[in-house]
């Protein structure tokens, strides 16, 4: 019997009210993810793949259809489960980092982990590791502002795998990068991918595309091949 | 965690953070000066009649003690009359007038009590002695400048003068003995003290004020005595006299001084907003700011729960700082207030506009820490209810 694919999607519409105009950002969106795949959704400016990806994510909620995440349908979960499934199940990054200023690196990667409640030396030990795992383990006393945008894209990702996640999810993880550094984001991607990490990433980046091992091709709020 | 964001967020923002915090501690200063001024002359006036212990005062029937020139006669009558109650301890007949003294060419004005210095309660003696013999005088350190004399010194000292005729129905010379500082005196009063018996020798010649009289009888009664019950006694027995216990008599404070009482908890009520919304503005200003930031937050997992403690947090963290400001200098500007508003003509010195007391200063604290979580509230809400994946996309397009 064949493994059961992690993400799962079933005539996912999304629709939007754009003041009295009505926006359809997916029209019936039918999608598998195998565990372990490494997928880069493509496509031109609002063909939905933002959308898509936060229905995947769990921050968001399809008007129809349907969404199974690890065997969990999650498309019409409390804000309460919601949370929770992403804090144990989703890590996220991206384009803009959104690390919190005032903490160090250690502690931005902390964060999703006190949130799970684990315990602070854990938390530490942990967060440690992680930054090492990102090529950053002599840097993690140090803030935010004190990083380049490389350095911090990389702080994000090892806060997106603080909870050990099922999924990674990446919103245009390059997208605010030269592509010198663009270049180490997308050799960690591929190093978590060989590491086990199912990851998912939209982008605009054809460098980034190519190193995923599927690619998906969306238009106007369908997938049109992939 | 949630300390260390709110902090964060603070601190990111020093100058609107301070800013911030200053307005609050006005505020504050405001609002603990209001609550100060609203029970400070009550409690002041309260500490004020018990000085001396005495918790009953008698003044002609319809009347408050020296309110107005009204006295009680027959002043040997009235004490044998409330020696009859075991209750009452000591009674200490005060006779009010006023007196001109003659210097350098012009005639110096001050009131006078004529008092028994073996129970008197409305002065202390600063200096020199006190009434120790009939011709003696006591005064205060004003009508002693005026007077330019000093201790030791004779006086001729006049009463009841009659301005159509311009001249004193009794005078007599007085040796000056002490300074005394008067309870019930005012900044700007001219008073002196003598013998009760002295000041009715001198008014014996007056058509209105001769003979045995009082203006208050001023009563101490026993501990645990039954203040209310002796006011009713006396009031039963002496038809002619008004009974008034420090709680009538505060009571009667209060009726006086309700609109004055209204009007500082009104300012009060008032600068308690004006905090309320500074805290509300600076921490919804914040939170708008800060949009995208906290829906990574809860795209990360953080729950709706520790968005809205983090909120309110900051709210309380101005407030509180800007509240332990405000209270120091509330009592900052009290002090000043009270030093300005004491020296107001008429007025006792030792009556206290703004009275410091711990529950009104832990009822500003309590207020405005109540007020800073009210006012983290609305944007913490806002925080809370933010739409994840809407607001990303907001943040992406900006």
């Amino acid at each position: 019997m064949s493994e059961s694919p992690i993400i799962s999607l079933r005539d996912v519409r999304r629709d939007y009210a754009l003041g009295a105009e009505r926006v359809h950002a997916l029209q019936g969106v039918s999608l598998d993810v195998a565990r372990g795949d490494y997928v880069a959704i493509v496509g031109p400016s609002g063909c939905g793949k933002s959308t898509l990806l936060n229905l995947i994510g769990v921050i968001d909620q399809p008007t129809s259809g349907s969404v199974t995440i690890d065997g969990k349908r999650v498309d019409a979960m409390s804000d309460r489960e919601a949370t929770q499934f992403r804090l144990r199940n989703i890590g996220f990054v991206f384009q803009r980092f959104y690390l919190m200023p005032i903490l160090s690196a250690l502690e931005n990667v902390a964060l999703p982990m006190a949130e799970a409640g684990v315990p602070k030396d854990e938390r530490v030990k942990r967060a440690s590791g992680l930054l090492t795992y990102v090529w950053l383990g002599n840097r993690q006393r140090h803030r935010p502002s004190e990083m380049s945008g490389g350095e911090q894209q990389r702080v994000a990702i090892a806060r997106a795998l603080a909870n050990q996640p099922k999924l990674l999810l990446a919103d245009e993880p390059t997208g605010e990068l030269d592509a010198k550094t663009g270049t180490e984001i997308i050799a960690l991607f591929q190093r978590l991918n060989n590491d086990g990490t199912t990851i998912v990433v939209v982008t605009h980046d054809e460098d980034l595309a190519s190193a995923a091992k599927r690619k998906i091709h969306m238009r106007d709020g369908r997938v049109v091949d992939g | 965690m949630r300390a260390v964001l709110a902090k964060a967020s603070l601190v990111r923002h020093r100058a609107r953070t301070m800013l911030a915090i200053l307005g609050v501690a006005i505020a504050a200063a405001m609002l603990l000066d209001m609550v100060m001024l609203a029970t400070g002359m009550r409690e002041s006036f309260r500490e004020l009649l018990l000085t001396r212990g005495f918790q009953l005062r008698l003044a002609p029937k319809g009347t408050l003690p020296f309110d107005t020139d009204a006295t009680i006669a027959d002043v040997a009558s009235v004490v044998a009359t409330l020696r009859r109650n075991p209750d009452v301890r000591e009674i200490s007949p005060v006779l009010g007038g006023s007196i001109h003294i003659p210097i350098r060419g012009r005639d110096l004005s001050a009131s006078i009590l004529g008092i028994d210095p073996r129970v008197q309660g409305d002065y202390e003696l600063l200096s020199g002695t006190d009434l120790t013999a009939p011709n003696t005088i006591v005064v205060n350190q004003r009508l002693l400048r005026e007077l330019g004399s000093k201790l030791g010194d004779t006086i001729q000292v006049s009463t009841g003068y009659d301005p159509q005729t311009r001249s004193y129905s009794g005078q007599r010379a007085l040796v000056v003995t002490g300074t005394v500082r008067f309870l019930y005196g005012a900044s700007d009063q001219s008073a002196a003290a003598v013998r009760r018996e002295t000041l009715q020798q001198m008014n014996a010649q007056s058509p209105t004020r001769a003979g045995d009289r009082a203006s208050l009888f001023m009563i101490r009664v026993r501990d645990n005595a039954n203040v209310e019950a002796i006011r009713r006694w006396i009031e039963a027995q002496l038809p002619n006299v008004s009974a008034l216990s420090i709680a009538t008599a505060i009571a009667q404070v209060d009726q006086r001084l309700s609109y004055f009482r209204q009007l500082a908890l009104i300012l009060g009520a008032v600068s308690l907003f004006v905090g309320f919304l500074l805290v509300t503005t600076l921490v919804t200003v914040s939170v708008n700011e800060r949009a995208g930031e906290i829906a990574v937050l809860r795209a990360i997992g953080v729950s709706r729960t520790h968005v809205i403690e983090q909120v309110v947090v900051e709210g309380v963290f101005i407030s509180l700082i800007g509240a332990i400001i405000g209270l120091l200098l509330g009592l900052i500007t009290a002090r000043y207030l009270n030093s300005i508003l004491s020296a107001f003509p008429g007025l006792p010195m030792a009556i206290d506009f703004f009275l410091f007391q711990p529950v009104a200063a832990w009822s500003a604290l309590g207020l405005l820490i109540a007020s800073g979580i009210g006012a983290g509230v609305y944007p913490a809400y806002r925080a809370a209810s933010l739409p994840i994946s809407e607001t990303l996309r907001r943040e992406a397009i900006a």
